[in-house]
């Protein structure tokens, strides 16, 4: 069963398409890193996965069944943001309370406020709760805040959290820490997540599974240990060989940035900058790179890549 | 011979803040030095140190050495030519701050003709594309406004910038945090090309050691205002000397490394504010080897041999 999944989903926005036609799935009790490069479209889909943006094309269903979005309300319930920059989440003026009670006020949640404020910051891992109720963000560490954010999103007892680059401003000493917050969070709650960043390391340290995106497509998808040690795409091997700690291989530095999503190349959609397609392939290979719509890469658990190579 | 050196630099606060506490570092000409550790141990403070640009209530003791001559005792003329022409810096995030309503070739130029008046606008022109080209950039960008840059595009133009007037010395501070990973592998290979290219001297400061480990020929590892161990990057990092710098590695996961799969490893405890140092040596609340005399004994940095320094009480034993 899927607590989460975009079906066939296409953001556009204008003549682009951010998001240009998604399946991926989110199991219950499963955590799923979306990785790729600045621009490649993974918070557009992971804000239409929140129901912040309604797909062009394609659904999002949770617990199997398509998001009403009349009833956007309780969905939010059930799934719940964190987002990168906790100082920029938090409002300066308001005590740590305040930020984590805002979310029952909202949803107008029965029961003691107290109580609940303070279940969630002890599961946030900031104990005893009550001694951080007063205290107000400039009072808190990076690390102190971004778990206030984290317990702004598990009062209202969400099953899935999307995180959208939890860590990337945090220090090395506080980013581990979160990490093993997120990674207990599940083992106690049995919540899924998905977490979106660039960050490889992160999606080795945690995830299930990982999908890579490039312009708007999930170009690879698998278990993060066959991904992550056996990339098939030359767009994985690229990012892979890039990360500072694997300093076994030869970079593969790829130029220029994301391209523009509102020309998006026919045939492979990475061609222009695709390494093995540069370095020449047999001209039967060279010819489906350039004119084979590649199809969407299915949802299920397999190890998949849109690349026409073996 | 250093282009650059530190000698027992201190920069202190007003309030009483010891931000950096008797820093000894340099850099030759054609060499990487990475500076690394956690947030507010002192790195932004020794790069605005180097060019006198801390506020006029810091104390500043000790001294900075560029080229053999005392920053400190320079005039304001000699500095502002210094400034620029033989160090300048990258600042951390930089590159938010450039003028949005100015093109970025105009902003490169400003320095240019500010610093060497016999410029003709033309000529001042001709060295934007090359600069721009330069850093990887298309000359015809010049015409650009900031906006119309992305994230890495942009801190290419503030590493042009930085290189306008030809410095020998290059500071960035955390040039490729915020940056995603290929992009900030275009940024390194950027600079190292030009330290090969140009003969510059280059600090990198950052706060990620696994940048800091593929990028530099040393390293130097600062805690509260200290540095802890500094050594060749290639060992600082793998085989460190100091728990610190151990702690620091181990926080960054190696992809493929079973010993990190679900096993986030991270640094407990929370680093010293400056204005309330532990005494002893300043790491040892979060010190898993530490003993008796660590709370008591001062620590001085230890030469190790080799071209190592560890500033430990444990640092001779040997690993
Ligand atoms: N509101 C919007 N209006 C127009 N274009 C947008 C909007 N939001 C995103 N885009 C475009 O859609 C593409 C994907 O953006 P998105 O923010 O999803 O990328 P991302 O992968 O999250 O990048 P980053 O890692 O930098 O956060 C980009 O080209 C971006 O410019
Ligand atoms: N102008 C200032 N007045 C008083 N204290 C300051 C000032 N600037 C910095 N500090 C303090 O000095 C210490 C060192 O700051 P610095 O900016 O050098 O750290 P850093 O190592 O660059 O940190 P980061 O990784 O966050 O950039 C910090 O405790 C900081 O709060
Ligand atoms: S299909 Fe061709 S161009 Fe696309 S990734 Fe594979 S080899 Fe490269
Ligand atoms: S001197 Fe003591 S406390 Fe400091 S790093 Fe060495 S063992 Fe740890
Ligand atoms: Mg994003
Ligand atoms: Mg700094």
């Amino acid at each position: 069963m899927s607590a989460l999944a975009a079906r066939g989903v296409q953001v556009r926005f204008g003549a682009a398409r951010a998001v240009d036609g998604v399946d991926l799935e989110i199991g219950s009790g499963e955590i799923v890193a979306l990785v790729g490069e600045s621009g490649c479209g993974k918070s557009s889909l992971a804000r239409a996965l929140l129901g912040l943006v309604r797909p062009s094309q394609g659904t999002v269903d949770c617990d199997d069944r398509p998001l009403d979005y009349r009833r956007l309300k309780e969905f939010r319930r059930h799934v719940q943001l964190v987002l990168q920059d906790p100082s920029g989440s938090l409002n300066p003026r308001h005590t740590v309370y305040e930020a984590v009670a805002e979310g029952l006020r909202i949803h107008k949640v029965p029961g003691d406020e107290r109580e609940l404020v303070a279940a969630a910051l002890s599961k946030a891992g900031l104990r005893p709760p009550e001694r951080f109720f007063l205290r107000y963000p400039h009072e808190l560490s990076g690390g102190q805040l971004q778990r206030v954010v984290i317990a702004g999103a598990l009062v209202l007892e969400p099953d899935v959290l999307v995180a959208d680059e939890p860590v990337s401003s945090l220090d090395a000493s506080v980013r581990g820490e979160i990490l093993a917050l997120l990674l207990r969070l599940r083992t106690e709650l049995g919540l899924s997540l998905l977490v979106v960043t660039h960050d490889l390391g992160l999606a080795w340290n945690i995830a299930d599974r990982v999908a890579v995106m490039y312009l708007g497509r999930i170009v690879e998808t698998g278990d993060t240990a066959e991904v992550l040690t056996a990339p098939r795409h030359p767009y994985t091997k690229a990012l892979l060989s890039v990360v500072p700690e694997i300093a076994r291989q030869e970079p593969i530095v790829l130029k220029g940035e994301t391209p523009d999503p509102s020309r998006i190349p026919a045939g492979c959609r990475f061609r222009p900058r695709c390494p093995a397609y540069a370095a020449g392939l047999p001209a039967d290979l060279a010819d489906r790179c350039e004119k084979e719509t590649l199809p969407v890469l299915p949802a299920d658990r397999g190890h998949h890549a849109a690349c026409v190579l073996p | 011979m250093s282009l650059l050196e530190l000698r027992d630099l201190s920069v202190t606060y007003a309030g009483d803040v010891p931000a950096v506490r008797g820093v000894s570092l340099g850099v030759a000409p054609g060499e990487v030095l990475g500076v690394a550790g956690e947030s507010g141990c002192g790195k932004s403070t020794i790069s605005n140190a180097v060019l006198r640009l801390l506020p006029k209530s810091a104390r500043v003791g000790g001294s900075v050495l560029l080229d053999g001559e005392d920053v400190y005792e320079m005039s304001f003329g000699r500095l502002r030519a210094v400034r620029w022409a033989t160090a300048s810096i990258v600042f951390q995030g930089a590159l938010h701050s450039l003028n949005a309503v100015q093109t970025i070739g105009r902003q490169i130029a400003e320095p240019i003709l500010l610093h060497e008046p016999k410029t003709s606008r033309k000529a001042a022109d001709l060295r934007v594309g090359e600069l721009l080209e330069q850093v990887g950039l298309p000359a015809r960008r010049a015409k650009d406004y900031p906006h119309q840059l992305s994230g890495g595009q942009r801190q290419r133009v503030m590493i042009a910038l930085a290189l306008a007037c030809k410095p020998r010395l290059l500071i960035a501070d955390e040039p490729t945090t915020a940056l995603d990973v290929m992009v900030q592998a275009q940024v390194l290979q950027l600079l190292t090309g030009l330290v090969k290219d140009l003969g510059l001297a280059l600090v990198l400061i950052s706060h990620d050691l696994s940048v800091l480990g593929t990028t530099c020929d040393r390293v130097a590892v600062m805690y509260a205002g200290k540095v802890v161990e500094e050594g060749p990057a290639s060992v600082v990092f793998d085989d460190s000397r100091h728990p610190y710098s151990g702690a620091l590695a181990g926080a960054f996961p190696r992809v493929g490394d079973p010993r990190f799969r679900y096993a986030p490893a991270g640094l407990a405890g929370d680093p010293p504010y400056p204005g309330d140092l532990p005494p002893g040596c300043s790491f040892h609340p979060r010190c898993p080897v530490a003993f008796d005399r660590c709370v008591s004994e001062e620590v001085e940095l230890l030469d190790l041999g080799a071209g190592r320094r560890a500033a430990c009480l444990r640092a001779g034993e040997g690993s």
